[in-house]
């Protein structure tokens, strides 16, 4: 009778999946937030208390986010990358997440900053709204304001390559303020 | 020399808002029942398999300080989670939504009875019409 | 060297595996006794080396020796001497070593019992462990050898994860291994019945004693393993729902179910099908629980390091082990079926809602489990299935079989009217409905809906199950209970227990986090707690700040608990200590969380009702198995057996 055959089919089922299972990564979580408009904020920043950095600040063309902190190991890792990137002309702006202003100002003064600015938040608030969930993670965001990719980990020139150069080229026909220089990029 | 008092200031002042990074339960049982309902229902985003209520995780720290706030803002429960879900992705909810994407996981079990019960009836209308057989010894 | 002879010893086990495996089965089918005869020594040389090659992984531990891998990633010189021996265990190769040593021991368990069963089929149930046994090994030899050296050697290793630190660890593991290996026992038998085509009532009564005992250790592995979560991970949980959880319950339910399928095997001789396809089923999913903890296909805390290749090995012994035996289940199971009749509210009917409902419930927790999986490789995204969904749904098919259990205990084979029932059962009924209803409410002045049908049900499992005991010990009516059917009665007493242990937590568990300092007290369930400060506290392997409640009710001084925020020196990580006052009515759990600065701590303080009863309950399912299994009628046929071959031996000398 066909119905013995069902216990035999459901393995057949369930081992399909497990074999598809295996290629993925199930504690990789995407962004909610791409294709979004980015997260509205105004904090003060690492450098100036006085000074705000702002949603507003980065609108209006294509920048990065970069999610940092002094206590991120992994951060060190990227942030020769971060130079290289900023002195292209890329914009980049830091976020500040769970830190203490004299560190944070050390680590830039003796590693370099990358960053157009860095906005302060000690204690995440901002960072909940961007859905980071640790540090290093940098977001593209284009010129509309919406944020096109996020990326989790150190940034490396692989990565920037493949994932955010050909996003960055698809909003980028021509030159355009609000573009940074594609041949810079290019020969990167 | 002014600068550096008042960098200390600010230090001290930034380790003493620290201190108080943890809130304290809600008074009202109702809200602190919600509470401790709510952090239980939002997973962790980074962790293996944790809800924000048993992880040790900044994030998480992070996450329940935020459900707090909402709380005693007077928002819904289905708002805090649209909160979450909406920064996290559904990822975070331990309670999946009812959608297109989850109706079969809703359905299963009433599905699975409805057919067991099904097979329950065939087999017992079989069996009932076969010979009882003679009575055996225990 | 000792490593090195370890290794050789797998190596010589897989070899004597291979013959046990092959040579018996062939012999079988071809009748040649000289073959057939390889499979008991065969088990006994297996187990001989195995143990040997577990007993050099141990020496390595006890001897602190780092130059082997596996003993440096888990175990350290500062480690106390009883966790360097659990540390064997206490990570995935060491942990694959140990499965293939309890699946010895059961293999020699069954070589030994088997005397009294025809030599064709016990050389088939042997032949097919040493199948799996080859599996096993072979997946050990080739993808987790727990012998692989470093060079060059470390001074020190990595210690043992904290959390492994515990005397929990000495017993959980080594009993749900018992427990869910022991499953390959009936699933050996049920392969071999299907290799002949023929199954009667007398391999159901072979194969239930198996059952029983694997499912006892089971049923002690899991409730273990929810006790130590419970006072170990420090956040009072008892139950996660954890994709590795389930990975042992699912066997537990199906394993339930296979023991009842068996009673009505062994009674009726119908029901083969069922039973094959269960015993099949058990071992497939302890198989598909060691996948999922193993491969990084889900995520969880219990989870061994994840490898992509050995998840593609397990799911090959999956496909094989799993896979071949449905296949002859396919083809085979048509010409197994028996006549056999029964009515509506026959045991034989309720003992079939009981398979269907357990199956269902398996099924859902299987689906649950593995749906984040199935969304994410239909590329529809990732989303999360826990505690709330699973809660709720578990619910479904048990609150109607654990309402039905009452009943069917009751009903008698073949054929049973309602009006004896309904006169039996009413007043049970009726005490469990007035209780149930009552008793949460004067309590605790409020249940929801849900809590006092929980709680009727609990209360009339409960009630059903002593009904027998009670007439027969307090009213001397009835007839006198077997053992057997004392067991019946002890363990479906303790789902009633477990039930209302678990309602009960559910629905009236008073929890809050509190910033304390020292002189500060906090009023939670009904007790007065009075927090003294913390104190520094050093010990061998840790470092740790000592918190001191004093735990008052009405201002009589109940007890003084202290919860520890220990860090362990090699791997730096903080875990907590939670202090637990634990009576039979209620825990107070109170866990030291982590210093907020300016002497502040955050504590959490739980008050839990009836929580003992969870573990209780399934304690009382363990012991009514245990009387089972020791009923006359197995003892009787254990010393005629015994007696036979005596005869035998004296007849040959």
């Amino acid at each position: 009778m066909w119905r013995y055959a069902i216990p035999l089919v459901l393995l057949a089922v369930i081992a399909a999946f497990f074999y598809r299972g295996l290629a993925l990564n199930p504690s990789y979580v995407p962004s909610a937030l791409i294709g979004k408009p980015m997260p509205e904020f105004a904090l003060p920043t690492v450098t100036d208390a006085e000074a705000k950095l702002g949603s507003r600040d980065i609108a209006g063309k294509v920048a990065l986010l970069n999610v940092w902190g002094t206590w991120c190991v992994e951060c060190r890792h990227e942030h020769a990358f971060l130079l290289k990137l900023a002195k292209t002309g890329m914009p980049i702006y830091g976020l500040n997440l769970r830190d203490e202003r004299p560190a944070a100002l050390d680590w830039l003064a003796s590693l370099g900053n990358p960053y157009v600015a860095s906005a302060f938040d000690p204690d995440g608030t901002v960072a909940v709204d961007w859905g980071v969930t640790a540090a290093p993670e940098t977001f593209l965001i284009g010129r509309d304001g919406k944020i096109l990719f996020k990326h989790i980990s150190p940034l490396t020139q692989q990565v920037w390559q493949r994932a955010f150069v050909p996003l960055i080229k698809a909003q980028c026909g021509a030159p355009d303020p609000g573009c940074p220089q594609l041949a810079a990029l290019g020969a990167q | 020399m002014t600068r550096l008092v008042a960098i200390a200031l600010v230090v001290l002042v930034a380790t003493a808002l620290r201190a108080a990074d943890v809130e304290p339960a809600f008074d009202d049982p109702a809200l602190n029942a919600r509470y401790w309902g709510l952090i239980r229902e939002i997973r962790c985003p980074l962790c293996m398999n944790e809800s924000i209520a048993d992880s040790g995780a900044p994030v998480a720290a992070d996450l329940r300080r935020e459900v707090h706030r909402l709380l005693a803002e007077g928002k819904s429960d289905d708002e805090v989670k649209e909160f979450m879900s909406s920064r996290y992705g559904d990822f975070v909810l331990y309670r999946p939504r009812v959608a297109p994407v989850t109706y079969a996981l809703w359905a299963s079990p009433f599905i699975l009875l409805v057919v067991g019960s099904l097979v329950f009836w065939r087999i017992l209308r079989n069996r009932s019409k076969q010979p009882l057989g003679e009575d055996e010894a225990s | 060297m000792i490593p090195e002879v370890g290794q050789f010893a797998l190596i010589l086990a897989f070899c004597l595996a291979l013959i046990q495996a092959v040579l018996p089965i062939v012999g079988a089918a071809r009748g040649r006794a000289e073959w057939m005869a390889l499979a008991r020594p065969a088990a006994a040389g297996q187990f001989v080396f195995i143990a040997i090659a577990f007993g050099a992984l141990e020496y390595a531990f006890l001897n602190d020796d780092f130059s082997v891998l596996f003993v440096a990633q888990h175990s350290n010189s500062a480690l106390p001497i009883f966790y360097k021996f659990t540390a064997a265990w206490g990570g995935h190769e060491g942990s694959m070593l140990f499965w293939i040593t309890v699946l010895a021991i059961w293999t020699l368990a069954v070589a030994a019992g088997s005397r009294s069963q025809p030599e064709e089929f016990a050389s088939r149930v042997l032949g097919v462990l040493g199948i799996v046994s080859c599996g096993i090994l072979a997946f050990a030899l080739f993808t987790s050898n727990p012998f692989i050296r470093l060079t060059p050697a470390p001074a020190d290793g990595n210690d043992l994860n904290p959390l492994l630190q515990d005397p929990g660890m000495i017993i959980h593991p080594p009993m749900l291994y018992v427990g869910y290996v022991g499953m390959a026992v009936p699933f050996a038998f049920a392969v071999a019945a299907l290799f002949t085509g023929r199954l009667d009532k007398n391999w159901a009564k072979w194969t239930r004693p198996w059952t029983i005992a694997a499912w006892m250790f089971l049923t002690c592995g899991i409730t273990l393993g929810s006790w130590w979560s419970y006072y170990e991970l420090g956040w009072g949980g008892w139950w996660f729902w954890d994709p590795v959880e389930n990975s042992s319950f699912m066997p537990w339910l199906v394993a339930t179910a296979l023991l009842h399928s068996l009673a009505v095997t062994e009674r009726r001789g119908i029901f083969k099908s069922w039973t094959v396809l269960l015993a099949i089923a058990a071992f497939s999913l302890s198989l598909l629980g060691t996948f999922l903890t193993r491969s990084g296909v889900l995520v969880s805390v219990h989870a061994f390091a994840a490898d992509p290749t050995r998840g593609l090995f397990i799911l090959g012994l999956l496909a094989v082990f799993s896979g071949g035996p449905l296949l002859l289940y396919a083809l085979r199971a048509g010409s197994l079926e028996a006549e056999g009749g029964f009515k509506l509210l026959s045991r034989e009917a309720f003992l079939l809602a009981n398979n269907i409902l357990l199956v269902i419930a398996a099924g859902a927790v299987l689906f649950g489990t593995l749906y984040p999986l199935i969304i994410d490789s239909l590329g529809l995204g990732k989303i999360s299935v826990g505690t709330p969904w699973f809660d709720a749904m578990f619910l479904v098919p048990m609150l109607p079989l654990a309402v039905l259990l009452g009943v069917g205990m009751h009903s008698i084979w073949k054929t049973m009217s309602g009006t004896p029932l309904i006169q039996r059962l009413i007043w049970p009924a009726g005490i469990a409905l007035a209780l149930g209803v009552t008793l949460p409410l004067l309590a605790y002045g409020k249940a929801s809906a849900l809590t006092a049908i929980a709680t009727v049900i609990a209360l009339w499992v409960c009630a059903a199950a002593l009904l027998e005991p009670l007439r027969w010990w307090v009213l001397r009516r009835g007839a006198p209970l077997t053992r057997a059917q004392l067991g019946m009665c002890f363990a479906h007493f303790g789902v009633g227990v477990f039930i209302l242990g678990a309602t009960f937590v559910s629905a009236y568990t008073v929890e809050t986090e509190v910033s304390a300092r020292g002189g500060d007290r906090f009023q939670v369930g009904g007790y007065d707690i009075l927090f003294r400060g913390v104190k520094p506290v050093e010990s061998a392997n840790f470092t740790a700040e000592e918190g001191e409640f004093e735990l008052r009710k009405g201002g009589r001084l109940v007890t003084v608990l202290a919860s520890q925020q220990r860090v362990y020196r090699v791997q730096q990580t903080p875990t907590t200590e939670a202090a637990i006052d634990s009576r039979l009515g209620r825990d107070v759990f109170i866990a030291l969380s982590k210093p907020l600065g300016d002497n502040a701590w955050s504590v959490r303080i739980q008050v839990k009702p009836l929580i003992r009863f969870l573990w209780l309950g399934p304690l009382l399912m363990a012991i009514g198995g245990l009387l089972a299994i020791s009923d006359r009628r197995y003892r009787l046929a254990a010393r005629e057996s015994a007696a036979t071959r005596a005869v035998a031996a004296a007849g040959t000398t």
